[in-house]
């Protein structure tokens, strides 16, 4: 049966083969020969293992696009990319006939044990053909994001030379297949059901079938970009009878402005919302760059991290401080839970078994004064051993409205309640913040662990406020 | 020709702007690593670690029955199936199937299976039954009950009790240090098969491929004539890949010889991290004394490392640790006593510097603390105890070129503009109140050959085919460090023929033999001295032919003809001295030399000459040169978090006459890149609890150890390589690179410390811990902030910016 699904990988065309459930692209890639693509860590954490896949995308006119997205092979089940499009560093370009990347890397001193380089080239050739990448962008004439390898590790070169590499980069020459290729349009997924020995996986493009199929196997394991549970599988061994893939579903993938709010389809990545807020929403612009990597964040969306309900998911106090709520959908309808609500202790949350996450709600308008501070041991792409977001309506001189979103130091992601009554209706003066600090210090329960010591979390509860006020002031 | 190691000719391939040899494939994804061999093998079996959740205990029963009932097992390996000796490490204390559990996770066995997914299921489904012993964990415990492994050494000059009673300041302290895993981007890796002449043959991701071989003869019962170890390339090694491979290989090989099929051993990145061994932390209690003007009198220290639960490397990397705690310094009165603890944890082992790091971050943290108490800025304290010419090293070995020291640091002062810059932070800190700039300078000198001095030698294997051809086999491996692409330019410059001509095969020990790690920054030095002395062989029976061969061809330079010593190789063509318009190719000259009869091959050796090491006395001379550098830091430090930004690096680092430049630049900055991760950012944690987890990693993925991303690139970086500093004695001239700039990254921790200082009234030592993470800074700064306002003075003094 799995002959007749295909991948095309580099221009040609491959069928499946014997493939599992829990067989991730990489080692599909791997087992067909193409050993350029490399495992680092199996977690979605160094980049090795990075491929360009071709995404549907609108033209600026609507007209059906390609995106070249750079994702992490590592977590991505291959039978989720049945029909799909990749290209591997192999594909790019040979020895011989080195690609623009490539050329770059190489001559510049970008590879030294060369371990990491396919995912870094892959990483840096998506950047590449952005098609939004335009000069003096991001401070540099070629308009390079360097953020786009902020999920790729190199343990030799200390960077520069692969940050020359990238700052060398021109746009892409005319005739340019990849860039020709985003031109054309990519094809939707068509509908994938799987059984397998290992287990089932189902796939659905439209949301009608998935919630059918969820309310016949509420104990689905529910993915979309598969970032976490792809690591449960590939490090903690995890397996699962039954998958609900819903990273296809075109109804969670809507992202809509009303007057009174903005609702962010759970299944749009984060780097689709991203680009679709286009920063309209202040304190969500200063989430993202924070927010794991870019590999990560082209994969990985908003449903899923609320749906695993982690307490030091990153996007949680952001989406409190925002007063955000979720729409959950069922086939026996559709409900809205306010975020504070949602979670319900250590992982747990009020969805129901055969409940989808179909979108986030923001209410509007906006907060007048936001931020998200993240700590963490490195500045990109670690984990938050405390976040902190807040926002505050200042008008006339006095604080209307406060909320504050905690992550890291409770067993769920929570609100600074205390605190937020601390500063409502006060003037907004630093002894007003000072007072208000000293009860934020006291919020939580916090825990020692590797990342930080409790006192450290709790002093870090204690600053955030005084560095907003800062900040702001 | 010429004759001498380290002269040039006019125009060489050494000293190229070369890019790596392997560069192209890298990036296209074609470079091979040991994993990628197993698809194209057929009937491979793949091998699966059971790891025993216990940190200290004896395995009182071993079932490996239910394995083999889990579909696809084909064979469990445990003790029984050895037939040499069970032991994977160099002291015979490695039991590669151990009956006690010395630390948490240790394979107790492997399963082979058909497929992955079989053999870890078979591992899961092993029965292991254990009687859990005590175990001790953390330096301070194994301080506390004695635990040490090994001997001990001291390294001792003049007297320090003399040296403490005659100066104007005695301070003491103690430091504790964090150690650091390699993380180079391939795991370890083992391929092995009986191959078709019945040889063992084992593809390794291997430093040290000789050891690998007769480490996995010992385990097999064979001689190591019959154990072959290739390694292609390596995916990073820094150390971590010059002991930990060995058992690896040993149970790939023994599967292979046992089933009669390939067997792949891979590990996954939590297999390496909690089976592998890391870079020693370090315990030091010292005290010192500093006399008129700052001036070193005496040191007297304890160094304890963790060495995990066996020795391996663990004595020569202590010693190295004594043999650099005197880094840039002359200190008449020393008395330093190492010791390697005992703990029940992974066996901690060679990593870049290999100890050096840890004994140089004693003295640096001695002198950046002391320096407020003694009312000096601690650039110039360090100045101002820098080795002058004729001075010796505490174990009496001359500190040659120790005029270089103060001639880089001037320098780099004056190029990285300090002065002016200090100034200006200085007026940037008064300006600010929660966020401080701070600027240092550190010094390097280190050490180049092996303590060990037997392992300073190398050979190499040349051929010269018929058709002009050139290829090149040595000992040393290829990890990244672009070894293979300065070997190639050394035979290029050798036979003077372009780099393209020259072909290098992978490492293998059926091609040369009894070969030393690579490692010790040596590779180049060592390696290249043997690639040279086998060109040169060629080279010279070469121009006999040449001299012949240009005189028959009417080529007439005076009236006597050409003296072989006057033929000249250059760019593929060989002429008389001073005539290149008079030459002929090379390849017609090889053409003729077969003919004529000539071997046209040879094996190259070389010896570093002139050392010697009394390794219980820790006296003598044993490094070749001294590799020196220096860098300033400046770091903005915020004090809400403690988070820092690296705003600007300069480096000046003395590569000698760089052998290929790109690669030399590579290895300075990818080297303080990854000290300073060391320094500030990676933190290997275990669980030191009472609870159940005791003795568990708990920084074992990549989402829990943190290296450096791109988010710490310096945002200015600016190296150079000092002028002018060819070093005789070496080939062509040059230096090693592979681990000195390592330690240049401590001046990012002294410019975080004199920023920490800033939050408050200065005149303090200002202690930071290491790894100095945010949470470590800001402690740090708010214990500075504290002090002030027990002091009495300003909140971290100045007004709010605006």
């Amino acid at each position: 049966m799995m002959e007749q699904f295909t991948l095309s990988v580099n221009g040609q065309r491959r069928p499946l083969g014997q493939v599992s459930p829990q067989t991730n692209l990489l080692g599909w890639l791997r087992s067909q020969g193409l050993t350029g693509s490399k495992e680092g860590c199996a977690e979605g954490e160094c980049g090795a293992c990075a491929v360009l896949v071709a995404c549907p995308e609108l033209g600026a006119g609507g007209e059906r696009q390609t995106r070249w997205e750079a994702l992490n092979s590592c977590l991505t089940p291959v039978l989720a990319l049945a029909g799909r499009e990749i290209m591997t560093a192999e594909g790019l370009g040979t020895p011989e006939q080195l690609h623009p990347v490539q050329r770059e890397m190489a001559t510049r001193g970008g590879s030294q044990c060369g371990y990491c380089t396919p995912g870094f080239v892959v990483s840096m050739a998506a950047e590449y053909y952005r098609p939004d990448r335009s000069g003096g962008e991001h401070g540099v004439p070629n308009g390079f994001d360097l953020h786009a390898l902020s999920g790729n590790l190199c343990r030799c070169t200390g960077y520069r030379p692969i940050q020359d590499a990238a700052y060398a980069l021109e746009r892409p020459a005319p005739g340019d297949p990849l860039a020709q290729r985003c031109t054309l349009p990519t094809a939707p997924a068509a509908e994938h059901q799987f059984s397998l020995p290992e287990g089932a996986f189902y796939q659905p493009p439209e949301l009608r079938p998935a919630l059918e199929f969820l309310a016949a196997h509420p104990a689905a394991k529910v993915v979309a970009g598969n970032t976490d549970w792809g690591v449960e599988v590939n490090i903690r061994h995890a397996r699962t009878p039954v998958t609900l893939s819903i990273g296809e579903v075109q109804e969670l993938k809507e992202l809509r402005w009303h007057p009174e709010r903005v609702e962010i389809g759970a299944g749009l990545t984060l780097s689709q919302i991203e680009r679709g807020l286009g920063g309209r929403v202040p304190l969500l612009a200063q989430l993202f760059p924070q927010f794991a990597s870019r590999l990560i964040r082209n994969a990985a969306t908003l449903g899923g991290n609320l749906g695993t309900a982690s307490p030091i998911g990153d996007s949680p106090p952001a989406l409190l401080a925002l007063n955000a709520a979720l729409k959950l959908v069922s086939v026996r309808g559709e409900r809205e839970v306010p975020l504070r609500d949602y979670f319900t202790g250590y992982r747990q949350t009020a969805r129901q078994p055969d409940e989808l996450i179909r979108s986030v709600v923001i209410p509007l308008p906006l907060a007048t004064h936001t931020a998200f501070h993240k700590i963490a041991k490195r500045r990109f792409d670690d984990i938050s051993s405390v976040a902190v977001a807040f926002a505050l309506d200042i008008d006339g001189g006095v604080v209307r409205r406060a909320r504050i979103g905690l992550g890291g130091v409770a067993a769920t992601p929570l609100r600074a309640l205390k605190t937020e009554a601390a500063l409502e209706g006060q003037p907004w003066t630093e002894s007003t913040v000072q007072a208000a600090a000293a009860v934020l210090a006291t919020e939580g329960t916090p825990l020692d662990d590797h990342r930080a010591s409790a006192r450290y979390r709790a002093a870090m509860l204690g600053q955030a406020l005084l560095r907003f006020w800062e900040e702001q002031w | 020709m010429v004759n001498s190691l380290h002269e040039r000719p006019p125009t060489a391939a050494v000293g190229e702007a070369a890019i790596h040899e392997s560069a192209a494939l890298h990036v296209t994804g074609q470079a091979l690593y040991t994993d990628d061999l197993g698809v194209r093998w057929q009937n491979l079996l793949h091998a699966w670690p059971c790891q025993v959740p216990q940190t200290h205990a004896r395995v009182t029963r071993l079932d490996t029955a239910p394995a083999l009932r889990v579909p696809g097992v084909v064979r469990v390996l445990s003790a029984a199936d050895v037939p040499g000796e069970n032991d994977s490490g160099v002291k015979h204390d490695e039991p590669l199937f151990p009956d006690e559990i010395m630390f948490h996770g240790q394979a107790v066995c492997w399963v082979l299976a058909e497929t992955q997914e079989a053999a870890r299921l078979g591992a899961e489904a092993i029965l292991v039954e254990c009687e859990p012993l005590p175990s001790i964990l953390t330096l301070k415990e194994a301080i506390a009950a004695g635990s040490f492994q090994g001997s001990a050494s001291t390294l001792r000059r003049g007297d320090v009790a003399l040296g403490f009673t005659n100066t104007r300041h005695v301070f003491e302290g103690e430091f504790e240090f964090g150690g650091q895993e390699h993380f180079y981007l391939e795991t370890n890796a083992a391929l092995a098969q009986v191959d078709e002449s019945g040889q063992v043959f084992i593809q390794s991701s291997t430093q040290h491929p000789t050891e690998t071989q007769e480490i996995t003869a010992h385990v097999l019962g064979l001689p190591s004539s019959h154990v072959t170890v290739q390694c292609l390339r390596m995916g990073g090694g820094f150390g971590g890949k010059e002991m930990q491979p060995h058992g690896y290989a040993a149970v790939a090989a023994l599967g292979a010889v046992l089933t009669g099929r390939p067997v792949r051993v891979r590990l996954n990145r939590t297999q390496d991290l909690t089976l592998t061994g890391k870079r020693h932390p370090f315990h030091a209690v010292w005290k010192v004394g500093f006399g008129a003007g700052g001036k070193l009198t005496a040191l007297q220290a304890t160094l304890t490392s963790d060495g995990g639960w066996s020795l391996d490397l663990s004595e020569p990397v202590l010693a190295r640790a004594l043999c650099h705690i005197d880094n840039a310094y002359s200190i008449p009165h020393v008395e330093v006593l190492g010791r390697v603890a005992k703990t029940n944890k992974t066996s901690q082992t060679a990593f870049r510097g290999f100890g050096g790091p840890q004994g140089m971050l004693v003295i640096e943290d001695i002198l950046g603390r002391c320096a407020p108490l003694l009312g000096l800025e601690a650039h110039e304290l360090r100045r101002r105890n820098f080795y002058q010419p004729h001075d010796a090293t505490p174990y009496g070995q001359p500190v040659r070129h120790a005029e270089r020291l103060g001639q880089l640091w001037d320098t780099l002062k004056q190029t990285s503009d300090f002065e002016a810059r200090r100034a200006e932070i200085q007026a940037f800190n008064a300006s600010q109140r929660h966020k401080k700039r701070g600027l240092a300078i550190t010094p390097v000198k280190f050490g180049i050959s092996f303590n060990f001095t037997s392992y300073n030698q190398a050979g190499a294997l040349v051929h010269v085919y018929k058709d002009g051809s050139v290829l090149i086999n040595h000992g040393g491996t290829e990890m990244g460090q672009g070894l293979h692409t300065k070997m190639i330019q050394v035979a290029a410059t050798a036979l003077g023929v372009p780099m393209a001509c020259v072909r290098l095969a992978p490492t293998r020990t059926d091609k040369v033999p009894n070969t030393s790690a690579t490692a010790a920054s040596s590779g180049a030095d060592l390696n290249g001295g043997a690639i040279k002395d086998a060109c040169d062989q060629i080279g010279r029976r070469l121009a006999e032919v040449a001299a012949g061969s240009l005189v028959s061809r009417s080529v007439k330079v005076g009236s006597l003809g050409i003296h072989p010593d006057d033929v000249r190789f250059q760019g593929g063509r060989v002429f008389p001295v001073g005539h290149p318009e008079l030459g002929m190719d090379f390849r017609e000259v090889v053409h003729d030399a077969y003919h004529l009869r000539t071997p046209l091959w040879a094996a190259g050796y070389y010896r570093t000459p002139g050392l010697h090491w009394d390794r219980v006395a820790m006296q003598g001379e044993p490094f070749k040169y001294f590799a020196y550098g220096a860098s300033v830091s400046e770091v903005e430090v915020c004090g809400f978090t403690g988070a820092s930004i690296l705003r600007r690096v300069d480096i000046l680092h003395d590569v000698g006459d760089s052998l290929s430049p790109l690669i030399d630049l590579g290895q300075i900055e990818g080297g303080f890149v990854q000290g300073a991760g060391w320094l500030t950012l990676e933190d290997l944690r275990w669980d030191v609890s009472e609870g159940p987890g005791r003795g568990r990693l708990a920084t074992q993925s990549a989402s829990t150890y943190k290296l450096p991303s791109f988010s710490e690139m310096p945002e200015v970086f600016n190296v150079a390589f000092l002028e002018g500093a060819a070093e005789t004695g070496v080939v062509y001239g040059s230096k090693a690179v592979g681990e000195p700039p390592f330690m240049l990254a401590m001046s990012v921790r002294e410019a975080l410390r004199e920023a920490c200082a800033a939050f408050g009234a200065g005149g303090q030592a200002q202690i930071l811990a290491s790894p100095a993470t945010p949470e470590a800074v800001y402690w740090a700064l708010e214990e500075a902030r504290a002090a002030a306002r027990a002091a009495g003075t300003q909140d971290g003094a100045g007004p709010r910016a605006q």
